[in-house]
């Protein structure tokens, strides 16, 4: 284990979280109408549809699977009889299948938004990479399926595991559980806490405003404003 | 009952000439920015006419607007929330910019650029959304201007409904009428009850219906939710915008831009008081013919003693009560009964009233020129099919339109014999509900029409909620974030966003003297 890993692992998390976090507030505190969905919708539709809808059922699944397999305790898992190896298979095929669904989604997206003139001329640097780097962190992450396919034993998830909840419960040792991991893995949770990194400069943010939409559900059709 | 008050609209269409004064001022006003030049706050459409967006009126393809249940409640006819918010992703009834029209400029600049050749160097059409050149405009603002375009396109027009309509394809037959059009300011709006981030709101005060900027989160339920299709998304901003009933001018006591600026004098702006404690009722009636007199049912009278009591109890400014007593917007909608809302079986229930427009006689030779009442045509001779204005304006339902254009023609009729022979005959206001006196006033709004006649505006009390001298040397209308344009130049979070236009090259030479 040398400085870089340790730097990588063991505190570029802290970095990549810090600025997700306070990024995030600062842009919904002083930057509030640059806060958006960036929907393109309205200059061409093309296979949007079926494009986007499968990109979102995918990374959504792909967020929830990654935070119940990653910060759910391995006592719990033990105490629940469930077998690390049946768990390593059960979240190759989950994330399997919702990274297949990911990847035709973003994919569709990207042929759309290259393949049109009106999206070409109007699209940011900041749009194209957004869209480049969960490309590139879901390769890697569908990658690391066929490593795993190497070793199914669970051992190797387990370190993955203690490693994402020794960050989250602060203690320093974390990045030395994953030190012996593939390459892939670790360039995947490179691109992946890079993403919560640039979350706050892009588009992403309105991903917090699409879970807060939640509320809608439960929300009266009328609202009337009162004056101050 | 829940008393609140409203600056309410009413145009009236027998006096519009088509001029779209009120949608030029607008535009130069509110929308002539990036991302929102294909949008109108205010347009004037020609119908019959598919109009802009095309066909907005067909709620079947674009699902506008709410639709009653089998359990007797309102529901968004884009669906349920649940529905409406798993939509997000892609929403299935948005309008893409080419049912508005691609917004294009020209290429102004080759007339001067071109080198020199045996033809005239022509202006080419420049798409604002590429910046390459346009082959051919295909549809802008106002196509089907003064029936412009071929009748088999036109006649998809939605007010067709139940109407012969291909006797109007004859030349002899053709009518034409003009509707100007704008946000209704609804007292039940669909675009409030689809807007999954809860940024739009009507305000309590004047019923102003607004999208609080920083909220909008640009899911663009709101735009297809709006069966008027009077909100518009901003493809630069990424946000959506509407009319904003020019409310910084009537908390002013001024009237919206284009009523001022209206060459016709059609536009009134009045105060009505209404019972927000009937709204959902008289929106959920069951039959689409109810509606209009189930909206008439939540005014209230600024006359009435009770009222009056009951409106100062809840906070309404004297001001308001007074100028609700003289709203022209009250007395063409609730004691004239001239004014209708536009589309009533949306269920919106709308607050731009329309005055339907009397039109030519059918026929001069058939009628001899001269209807039963004199020179003064009888309603029923009308070029514009009575079926077709209630289907504007009462969901299909005749008789108020008819007895309305009756009203209007016994004015004529009264006012001519008094100022040709000079007598007052209550006689001609047969067939109407109206007395001589009132027959007078009517008269001296809808035709003479005078400024202070026409806006009836009293000023918000601002004084009452805040304390206007921290408003000293602020700014002014802004887009949020403080008093920026909307989007801070050098912001870490992204920059505005620029629309591409680029403009023909310059030629080399010149770019080479350019640089010197």
């Amino acid at each position: 284990m040398n400085t870089l890993h340790q730097f990588l692992f063991g505190v570029y998390p802290y970095i990549a979280l810090s600025i997700f976090l306070l990024g995030s507030l600062v842009r919904f505190d002083r930057e509030q109408y640059s806060w958006k969905s960036e929907s393109s919708q309205l200059l061409h539709r093309g296979s949007l549809r079926l494009g986007n809808i499968l990109f979102h059922i995918g990374i959504i699944g792909l967020f929830f699977g990654h935070m119940v397999g990653l910060l759910t305790p391995v006592a719990v898992w033990d105490a629940l009889g469930v077998a690390h190896s049946f768990k390593q298979v059960f979240a190759m095929t989950a994330g399997g299948i919702m990274g297949t669904l990911c990847l035709i989604g973003v994919l569709i997206l990207l042929q759309r938004r290259f393949g049109n003139d009106r999206l070409a001329a109007n699209s940011t640097w900041r749009d194209k990479l957004v869209m480049v780097w969960i490309l590139l962190t879901l390769l890697l992450g569908l990658s690391t399926i066929f490593v795993s396919a190497g070793h199914l034993d669970g051992h190797e998830m387990v370190l993955l595991m203690t490693w994402a909840q020794h960050i989250i419960t602060l203690r320093g040792d974390a990045a030395s559980y994953i030190a012996g991991a593939s390459i892939v893995f670790k360039m995947h949770l490179f691109m992946g806490m890079s993403l919560f990194l640039i979350f706050p400069f892009t588009r992403l943010v309105h991903v917090w405003s699409g879970f807060a939409a939640v509320g809608y559900l439960g929300r009266a059709w009328q609202l009337v404003r009162p004056r101050a | 009952m829940k008393i609140r008050a409203q600056i309410g609209m009413v145009l009236n269409l027998d006096k519009c000439i088509g001029c779209h004064t009120c949608s030029v001022t607008c535009k130069n006003v509110w929308t002539s920015r990036d991302g929102v030049e294909y949008a109108w706050f205010n347009n004037v459409e020609t119908k019959p006419g598919v109009g802009y967006p095309k066909e907005w009126e067909n709620q079947d393809k674009w699902k506008g607007g709410w639709v009653r249940r089998s359990d007797g409640k309102l529901e968004p006819r884009q669906g349920s929330r649940l529905k409406i918010l798993s939509n997000i992703f892609a929403n299935p009834n948005l309008p893409s910019i080419d049912e508005y029209y691609e917004p294009f400029t020209y290429d102004y600049e080759h007339l001067q650029n071109a080198p020199e050749m045996i033809t005239p160097p022509t202006a080419r059409p420049v798409s604002v959304v590429t910046g390459k050149k346009m082959d051919k405009i295909e549809w802008g603002p106002n196509w089907e201007d003064d029936l412009g375009g071929e009748f088999s396109k036109r006649s998809k027009d939605a007010l067709f409904e139940g109407i012969q309509k291909e006797m109007y394809s004859a030349f002899e037959n053709t009518f034409m009428m003009y509707l100007p059009r704008l946000c209704e300011h609804c007292l039940n709006p669909a675009c409030v009850a689809s807007c999954p981030s809860g940024s739009i709101y009507k305000r309590e005060d004047d019923g102003i219906v607004l999208i609080d900027q920083d909220k909008c989160r640009g899911w663009r339920m709101c735009v297809s939710g709006c069966p008027y299709k009077k909100i518009y998304y901003n493809w630069t901003t990424g946000k959506a915008e509407k009319c904003i009933f020019c409310y910084p001018r009537i908390e002013a006591g001024q009237p919206t831009v284009c009523s001022e600026t209206c060459v016709g004098r059609i536009r009134y702006l009045g105060v009505l008081l209404y019972d927000a404690d009937k709204i959902e009722a008289a929106a959920s009636v069951e039959d689409p013919k109810s509606l209009y007199e189930a909206q008439l049912g939540v005014f209230l009278d600024p006359n009435a003693p009770e009222i009056i009591a009951e409106a100062k109890k809840q906070g309404i400014p004297d001001a308001w009560l007074t100028a609700a007593q003289k709203s022209p917007v009250y007395k063409m909608a609730m004691e004239w009964k001239v004014a209708f809302p536009l589309h009533p079986e949306y269920r919106t229930l709308p607050m731009v009233w329309y005055i339907p427009p009397l039109s030519p006689i059918q026929s001069a030779l058939e009628n001899g020129l001269i209807g039963e009442n004199g020179i003064i045509p009888d309603v029923k001779d009308l070029r514009i099919p009575i079926r077709y204005l209630a289907n504007l304006l009462t969901a299909g339902k005749e008789e108020p339109v008819v007895k309305a254009l009756e009203t209007m023609v016994a004015m004529r009729r009264y006012m001519r014999k008094k100022s040709v022979d000079k007598v007052s005959d209550a006689a001609t206001l047969k067939g109407t509900h109206l007395k001589p006196l009132q027959v007078e006033e009517m008269y001296r709004v809808m035709a003479i029409a005078n400024y202070e006649d026409r806006f009836v505006i009293p000023t918000t009390h601002k004084e009452m909620v805040e304390n206007t001298f921290d408003d000293k040397a602020s700014c002014g209308f802004s887009f949020g974030n403080g008093c920026s344009s909307g989007a801070t130049e050098h912001s870490l979070f992204g920059k505005k966003k620029a629309t591409p236009i680029v403009f023909h090259d310059l030629r080399r030479d010149r770019k080479a003297n350019a640089s010197q």
